[in-house]
């Protein structure tokens, strides 16, 4: 027993010492960074002081941040720092306890996740939530329910109006499958895809949705270098080729500093640093809260 | 951009499809010869359109319970409201001159109405709960839909249609009772027939059918697959949801209008709970969402205990021991297991998995 | 004095729901299956403690004892060889089996026992109908304050016997997690074997409770109490124990208090109203947990 307790306190050290070592006033970055080229516009994302509670714990607090139209994005942090509970802030899957963020200019404040969907924000999920039964082409189908827009009587009787929809639908799916060259799997159920298939037909529904804003929870998680590598390319041919933002959470370095380009850094549901990519990787709270403090340092 | 022509190969939706409606197309011209030449013998004669209705009621219920994937106790709720329904219209319009077919017509869509705006009704509060839940409240509102039907009251004369909740409707002697609280309905003019039932489970196959491959149709399994995804991507859960719920009970309705009307007399406790549960065991032992496999289990578990007659006294027994057998051989992990192994080692099936994605692209 | 005596009534006729329903919750609570058989259960034990009185002329508790000795035999049977060989399965595949149990034991009873319904007499029928209250102005039956004082009794005994044994404690683990109990070292199997044996002795005593009050005895004389007290677990919130207590006590008042007050025949509708409705407002039950996904 008495190991254990010696244990947990190094860990609650560990966890003032960074609450302790973290003044805000000496941060260097300004509020809202914004890739140039996005500078003229309104930010698509513009979040702030958003924060929730579970019970009395504050799981995220004071999250402001704005995010460009055309901006690749990313939140990094260490397991548990609140970055999924982030996304689902954004999505409405929970409703915040503090702050508001508007998208494209407008609050969100009391939307639910379907309305959020219905504005332009797609997600995927740490943990793969694929529609299971539905084949790979029907999953993308499935995302697609605003362009396609016959109604009930349509769907049992399949007029004409159903036909040409639907094979426009067909299309349209089997054209975002091959961003990732998946069109071949098109008619397997996607429970039967491996791992990796799964994720990239997560990002493809979602892209099915014709969101604004993509929010791409851990897209690289166990992928290997070269998978990684093309995952990378292919954030940034997603983002060309529709035009949008892109926020993600992930713990692969190399991908977030080749791809992001500007980066908040979490703990303890707090930003600790915000900046670019070389901004980030120089900053003494980051290096603290990834290595732990140096003795003595400064 | 790379395109890939599927050349002539059939969708899942539609092989299936083709199999429910072949299966259901060759045991009617079938049973109509047999019938035809005297082959048929009395009591299969007098399950023919049991067997269609129970048919209506286990693909209706599997769009809730297989495609939609919300357990419901209830079906026999919509039934019963369907049936009634229909038996009442039918006896509004027997002093009208207009043939039995348009009558039939009008008492069955009536009934698929009621139900229909029934379930939608049922359908908003139940659908928000999840579950066994979900499952409790069905069956609530299935007995709290036969405990009305026991009290009500209803008949018809020269001054119109009567509907109380006691037996004291002051009908003129012309008049006529159709429904009797607790004694059901009486003397009613059976209106159905084999045809009529083949023609209500094509159409009812056709609508589940059609749905199932169709936006609805994937809105809703996606809900069923994956709730929170199925939201992310923007999809009203509620709605989708009680699209189904309502499709079905409307569809509950027609059956309950098909078998309401082949008896000349119906009590309202006959659409009870175990009513309910029949249903549900044609749609479990039929597979989930397999609409063919509803359609085999209803007509054998339909037609089971009189083949059964043979035990006499021990008919439902072996009933009761038929159906537990089965769903353990069906459905025992064990057993499946082997089985699998057994048939691999035998016929060394083709593995169908997609290949293991060695550099494939990310 | 008439709404103190169909109180009573209903807080009697409310114990045996919540004992029947103790059994539901217990073994939802641990195999997450709603075991329809349940009900049936509680209709052999009735017949088990009628033919031990009847015919062998055995001492009412004797018969309750050897009732609850044959339902909990039958108990473990059914789940080693109808349920065990289903788990993992999903909840559907093992409802339709227990469906099939529930109807393998009422044709097996109307084989045995006839369909004609027998007349129970009630174990408590040495002790005289009934004692009076107030100068004779409220009667209350012995088979009312029985039931409720063993509704008391078990509700106390369940909650320590959870609470405080190894075996108890077991059963909440595996409730729980079944893979971490097992990883833990908890034998899962004779656990929920354990749970069965306990909710079908309940249902023993249920049945000879409920056959006391209504002497009317049949092969389906199990099936609505089942379903009453299955929409009671659900009610309490279900795996919950004080739960099914509570909810199995409300439903027992609500429907006495309809069919006196406000109509006989739609007193069934009265309960499964109030269900629903509270289900609305509270979508877990009255102390059930709620659980929400992980996202």
């Amino acid at each position: 027993m008495s190991i254990k307790f010696k244990k947990d306190d190094v860990i609650q050290n560990t966890v003032y010492d960074v609450y302790e070592n973290y003044d805000e006033s000496k941060s260097t970055v300004e509020d809202i960074i914004l890739p140039e080229r996005d500078k003229d516009k309104d930010p698509i994302l513009d979040i702030r002081g958003l924060g929730i509670d579970f019970g009395g714990l504050t799981a995220v607090d004071e999250f402001t941040i704005a995010i460009g139209r055309t901006e690749i994005a990313g939140i990094i942090g260490p397991n548990g720092a609140g970055k999924t509970t982030i996304f689902n802030l954004l999505t409405k899957v929970y409703q915040p306890t503090r702050g508001t963020f508007l998208f494209d200019g407008k609050d969100t404040s009391g939307m639910t996740t379907t309305q959020i969907s219905k504005m332009g924000i797609a997600r995927t999920f740490q943990n793969i939530r694929l529609f299971d039964k539905l084949t790979v082409e029907e999953n993308v189908k499935a995302a697609m329910h605003e362009e396609v827009n016959y109604g009930l009587a349509s769907g049992i009787f399949h007029g004409p109006k159903y036909r040409k929809q639907e094979k426009a639908a067909h299309e349209r799916a089997l054209e975002l499958l091959s961003i990732f060259d998946m069109q071949d799997l098109a008619d397997y159920q996607a429970s039967s895809l491996p791992y990796g298939a799964q994720r990239r037909l997560e990002i493809v529904r979602a892209l099915a949705t014709n969101p604004k804003v993509l929010l791409l929870d851990e897209p690289a998680a166990g992928m290997n270098p070269s998978e990684t590598a093309e995952l990378m390319n292919n954030i940034r041919k997603i983002r060309d080729t529709f035009g949008i933002a892109i926020l993600l959470i992930e713990h692969d370095m190399s991908l977030v500093m080749n791809v992001c380009e500007g980066i908040a850094v979490l703990n303890f549901g707090r930003i600790i640093a915000k900046g670019t990519p070389e901004e980030i990787q120089n900053n003494p709270a980051v290096i603290e809260a990834y290595l732990g403090k140096k003795k003595e340092a400064k | 951009m790379k395109m890939k022509i599927k050349n002539g190969r059939l969708s899942p939706y539609t092989k299936n499809s083709i199999i429910s409606y072949g299966i259901v197309i060759i045991a009617f011209v079938v049973v109509s010869v047999l019938n035809g030449m005297g082959l048929v013998s009395s009591t299969l004669q007098g399950q023919l359109v049991p067997i269609c209705a129970y048919i209506i009621m286990a693909v209706s219920l599997n769009l809730v319970v297989g495609i939609s994937g919300e357990l419901s106790l209830g079906h026999a709720g919509f039934m019963s409201a369907g049936a009634f329904t229909a038996i009442v219209v039918s006896g509004m319009l027997e002093a009208s001159d207009m043939p039995v077919i348009a009558r039939f017509a009008i008492a069955v869509v009536c009934g698929a109405i009621v139900a229909g705006v029934l379930g939608f009704l049922i359908g908003i509060p139940v659908l928000r709960l999840r579950g066994d839940y979900l499952a409790i409240v069905t069956l609530a509102f299935g007995e709290i839909i036969k405990n009305i039907m026991n009290i009500v009251y209803a008949g018809v004369d020269s001054h119109g249609f009567h509907l109380r909740a006691n037996p004291d409707l002051g009908l003129e002697e012309s008049g006529r009772m159709l429904l009797n609280g607790p004694m059901g309905a009486t003397a009613v003019q059976r209106l159905s027939t084999f045809t009529a039932g083949f023609v209500l489970v094509l159409i009812t196959l056709f609508v589940v059918q059609n749905i199932m491959n169709s936006k609805q149709g994937r809105a809703i399994m996606a809900c069923r697959d994956n709730r929170i995804a199925a939201e992310s991507i923007g999809l009203n859960v509620m709605k989708y949801k009680l699209m189904a719920f309502t499709v079905s009970a409307a569809l509950a309705g027609m059956g309950g209008a098909l078998f309401g009307l082949n008896f000349s007399t119906l009590l309202p406790i006959k659409f009870n709970f175990n009513t309910s549960v029949l249903i549900l065991v044609f749609v479990v032992l039929g597979g989930l969402g397999n609409i063919w496999g509803s359609i085999i289990a209803a007509t054998i578990l339909t037609v089971l205990p009189e083949v059964l007659r043979q035990f006499a006294d021990y008919r439902m027994l072996a009933y009761a021991i038929v159906l537990i057998l089965v769903m353990i051989f069906t459905y025992s992990p064990k057993i499946k297991n082997f089985t699998q192994n057994f048939m691999e080692n035998t016929f060394r099936k083709k593995d169908k998995k997609p290949e293991a994605e060695g550099g494939a692209a990310v | 004095m008439i709404f103190l005596t169909n109180l009573i009534n209903g807080l009697s006729l409310g114990s045996v729901y919540a004992i029947i329903a103790l059994g539901y919750t217990m073994v939802y609570g641990i195999s997450k299956m709603l075991n329809f058989a349940h009900g049936d259960v509680i209709m052999v034990g009735a017949y088990i403690s009628f033919c031990a009185t009847m015919y062998l002329n055995l001492p009412a508790w004797v018969s309750v004892i050897l009732a609850m000795i044959v339902c909990t035999a039958l108990g473990i049977l059914i789940e080693g060889l109808a349920y065990r060989p289903l788990r993992g399965t999903g909840s559907l595949a093992v409802l339709i089996t227990a469906i099939g149990v529930s109807y393998f034991l009422q044709n097996a009873a109307l084989l045995i026992w006839g369909s004609a319904p027998k007349v129970f007499t009630s174990i408590f029928s040495a002790l005289g109908s009934s004692i009076s209250l107030f100068g004779g102005e409220l009667t209350v039956t012995w088979e009312a304050l029985f039931t409720l004082v063993a509704a008391v009794i078990i509700m106390i005994g369940m909650t320590l016997f959870t609470g405080q044994t190894k075996v108890g404690k077991a059963m909440r683990a595996v409730s729980e997690d079944n893979g971490a109990a097992q990883l833990m070292g908890i034998n899962v199997n004779s656990t929920i074997s354990m749970t069965f044996a306990i909710g079908s002795a309940l249902a023993a005593i249920a049945g000879v409770l409920l056959c006391s009050s209504y002497p009317a005895l049949m092969p389906t004389t199990g099936a609505m109490p089942g379903i009453k007290a299955f929409t009671a677990a659900v009610f309490g919130g279900i795996g919950s124990i004080p739960g099914a207590m509570l909810g199995g006590i409300l439903i027992g008042v609500i429907e006495i208090f309809g069919r006196a007050y406000i109509s006989s025949e739609l007193s069934d509708a009265i309960v499964f109203g109030v269900l629903i409705i509270v289900l609305l407002v509270k979508p877990s039950g009255l102390l059930g947990k709620k659980i929400t996904e992980k996202v």
